[in-house]
């Protein structure tokens, strides 16, 4: 046991600050969506567009990306990322992006070549946004089952079908989508990956309004939709397979430490500063020993991160540790949201831009996104079941068809 | 930056792990548990040909000279094994308090003792944790008078490491002590009441601030119950995914129910991290002074809390078996929640906490 970075990590640290310091002024604010085409301004890129080529430059976004895709090309290092993500975080900076941390991944591991060369520079440059179409109204925890079809006329994919609760997809420029094309094959065996843009013809996006108030996702229409034959990821049928390593890496950011530890220290600032009856909230012992759990919490969260991040450096399998992060992580950061409001009190409650509305109405909006991310991602029940099963080796439930057979 | 236990912290783990295997059974237990035998002597014997009692003293002092996180290694698999045998205020606290706080003839009187274990030290400090209302213990030229009221592994002492209500640290000799042994829920360790009445004692008096010697020392021993609790609750919950795999209802295996299932999982996401947490305190006394009070308050605290939720949830998926005294089950209970209350509540060490932070 050693928390001490060797000298090239420091090094590394250190010209991260120096880099934040200097060019802390150029990193746009919290833009939660990028411009549409239509808005985009025609003179060149926007400033999130030249803040993500300042960073990959540097190698602090895009980092392992090929150069030849117009990433930075670095060796994998879980450390760096760390010191990455930690940095950010501590700076409170907007970091950069890989692209989409689910679409890029998956065609870097399986796309073709013209594949590649297509998708991953205008992504990690910013300038070619994503969204997934997994979930349907039929089927969401048990996506395979999903019935959107696609069949092969000529040299295309004719998709008919609907998508739900698809994030984004009003803005996207792109989708990668799950259909199925083989209708007859075992569930898990027909189903193919598409990517395509948002704006061919028969796409039919209509938002839907969250618990938040804002239009945050989506539902998805297609209407005999024409998607060239070449524009599959993986094999015809293979797409569950191309799915789930999309998945693996969609898992992985949430329930991030990182974030739990600045959400921490925002409440220990927020409870330093608000005062009821004239005095600090964290001079009210309840609150307070509520505080406290939360940080016992939080630290064992950011431990567990240290370990699995060792393991990654050893190449090993982190098990356990990995399985719980979205669990844990994502409840965690739902419950700091709650302690914030609850020492606000009816203050806690203001939103709608409201007079007298703390943080922006941030904590509200967390607590109900927070609430949305426990859902969203695979649900605490079904990571409950991937825990039990696949950590913990526990049977599986048994298959209803099984029993009427 | 490495994160993770290095063989040789492995394998001594293992090599504890083992001979706990081989010598301290559920049997073993229960047989001692039955005399209220909380010193087995065939395994203290054994644990000591190992050198476990001297694993924080000193090679000068015959000890392995090792550190808190290799101490915390052993506690939490004495913890899994319920193991009758003391180990936290003997050879945890009591040599950390000499070596911080003796004299080099102190030290050459008892770490060499305690090392081999041929003498054994109980610990009274509760006095100074959190004072109840029995005569407060305090001192008189060269003894010490009063009484304390919980003391931990009074089985066999031969000393005892006192501290009295003013943050002092003394040795006196059990010959000297009245002890009146109290009986708690979990019948593996043993606590009691010690009156002292003008009791000849060593005061260890060989530091600038005894009180901050006595706090570290403590940060010790909740670091090393907090692993006790990690081992305990990691036997429970292990237990408890076992008899899910095994045990039918319906025509089913219990383990593919979700509710049965899903309180698994649960023990799991709590108790994984909790291992991250226990490793960091002990590493943060060993090497990060400034972070070690923090994090020694919050492993207390949070495997206090974690460790009895798992008790709970492990018992209840043994269903009535749980409950019986036929699977022992309980012991693992007992020890978890005896563990809770030791060197302060979960309440009182997260007070610290915000203490130490500057939040009070
Ligand atoms: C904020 C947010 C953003 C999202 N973004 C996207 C997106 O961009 N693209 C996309 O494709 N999807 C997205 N989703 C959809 C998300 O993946 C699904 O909501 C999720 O997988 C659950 O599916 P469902 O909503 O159909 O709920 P259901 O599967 O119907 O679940 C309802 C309840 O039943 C429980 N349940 C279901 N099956 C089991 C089981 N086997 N065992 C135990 N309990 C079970 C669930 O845990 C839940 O409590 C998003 C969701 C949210 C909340």
């Amino acid at each position: 046991m050693d928390l001490e970075y060797s000298t090239e990590y420091q090094t590394f640290r250190d010209e991260l600050r120096e880099f934040l310091r200097e060019h802390k002024h150029l990193s746009p604010g919290a833009i939660v969506r990028r411009p549409t085409e239509r808005e985009q301004p025609q003179d060149g890129p926007n400033p999130a567009q030249r803040w993500q080529q300042l960073l990959i430059e540097h190698g602090y976004a895009a980092r392992t990306i090929p150069k030849e895709y117009g990433g930075y090309g670095a060796e994998p290092d879980p450390l760096k990322n760390h010191i990455i993500a930690e940095e950010f975080a501590k700076a409170r900076v907007r970091p950069g992006h890989s692209g989409d941390n689910r679409l890029v991944p998956t065609v870097l591991e399986l796309g073709t070549e013209d594949q590649k060369q297509w998708l991953v520079p205008p992504s990690i440059r910013g300038e070619m946004s994503w969204c997934q179409g997994y979930s349907e109204p039929g089927s969401g925890s048990d996506l395979a089952s999903l019935t959107t079809r696609a069949e092969v006329d000529g040299d295309d994919f004719v998709i008919n079908g609907q998508k739900i609760w698809t994030s984004g997809a009003q803005y996207a420029d792109m989708m990668f989508c799950l259909v199925r094309t083989e209708p007859d094959a075992p569930k898990h065996q027909g189903i193919s990956y598409l990517v395509f843009s948002m704006d061919r013809p028969g796409i039919e996006v209509r938002p839907l309004v969250t618990m938040t108030g804002e239009a945050t996702f989506n539902e998805v229409f297609f209407t005999d939709v024409r998607v060239p034959k070449n524009q599959i990821i993986g094999k015809r049928g293979e797409g569950w397979f191309v799915a789930n390593t999309t998945l693996k890496h969609e898992r992985e950011g949430l329930g991030d430490p990182n974030q739990a530890e600045n959400r921490f220290r925002e409440i220990v600032e927020l409870m330093e500063t608000e005062k009821v009856d004239g005095k600090p909230i964290m001079s009210n012992a309840t609150h307070r020993d509520r505080l406290l759990q939360l940080q016992g919490r939080m630290l064992a969260m950011k431990y567990n991160g240290m370990r699995v991040l060792t393991s990654q450096r050893k190449h090993e399998e982190p098990g356990l540790p990995r399985w719980i992060i979205k669990l844990q992580g994502c409840e965690l950061n739902h419950q700091m949201a709650a302690m914030a409001i609850d020492s606000l009190g009816e203050l806690g409650t203001l939103y709608h831009r409201s007079d007298h509305m703390r943080a922006g109405g941030m904590w509200q909006q967390r607590f109900m996104m927070d609430l949305g991310l426990i859902i969203g991602g695979g649900t605490a029940q079904i990571q409950k079941n991937m825990i039990g099963e696949r950590a913990l080796g526990l049977p599986k439930e048994p298959k209803i068809e099984e029993k009427s057979a | 930056m490495d994160f993770a236990l290095s063989e040789e912290q492995q394998y001594l783990q293992q090599t504890v792990m083992d001979l706990l295997a081989d010598s301290c059974s559920l049997d073993v237990v229960r047989a001692d548990a039955s005399e209220n035998q909380t010193k087995n002597s065939d395994l203290f014997a054994s644990l000591a040909q190992l050198g476990i009692q001297g694993t924080l003293i000193s090679e000068d002092y015959g000890g392995v000279g090792l550190r808190l996180i290799d101490a915390a290694l052993i506690a939490e698999a004495l913890g899994s094994c319920v193991a009758t045998v003391p180990f936290i205020g003997n050879s945890v606290i009591a040599p950390l308090a000499i070596d911080l706080a003796g004299s080099d003839e102190q030290k050459n009187n008892w770490l060499p003792r305690l090392a081999s274990g041929e003498i054994t030290c109980g610990i009274a400090l509760g006095e100074h944790v959190g004072a109840r209302d029995n005569d407060p213990i305090t001192r008189e030229k060269d003894t010490i008078s009063g009484v304390a009221m919980f003391a931990l592994e009074v089985q066999d002492a031969d000393i005892f490491l006192v501290a009295t209500n003013e943050g002092e640290l003394h040795i006196v000799e059990s010959q000297n002590v009245h002890v009146n042994p109290l009986f708690s829920i979990d019948k593996t360790r043993s606590i009691g009441e010690l009156t002292l009445e003008g009791t000849p004692s060593d005061h260890l008096a060989h530091c600038t601030d005894p009180s901050d010697v006595l706090a570290r020392v403590v940060d010790a021993g909740r670091v090393a119950i907090a692993a006790d609790t990690l081992g305990a609750s990691q036997t429970m919950l292990n237990k408890a995914v076992e008899y899910a795999g095994e045990r039918q209802q319906f025509n089913r295996v219990i383990g593919s129910f979700q509710a049965v299932k899903h309180m698994c999982a649960e023990m799991a996401a709590e108790l994984e991290p909790c291992r991250s947490l226990v490793w960091y305190a002990a590493h943060a006394y060993d090497t990060i002074a400034q972070e070690a009070r923090l994090t020694a308050c919050h492993a207390k605290a949070h495997l206090a809390e974690v460790g009895r939720f798992v008790a709970r949830k492990a018992t209840e998926v043994h269903g009535g078996m749980g409950f019986t005294d036929l699977l022992g089950l309980h012991y693992w209970f007992k020890r978890v929640e005896l563990n809770r209350q030791l060197l302060g509540t979960p309440e009182f060490v997260r007070n610290i906490a915000a203490e130490v932070q500057g939040w009070t």
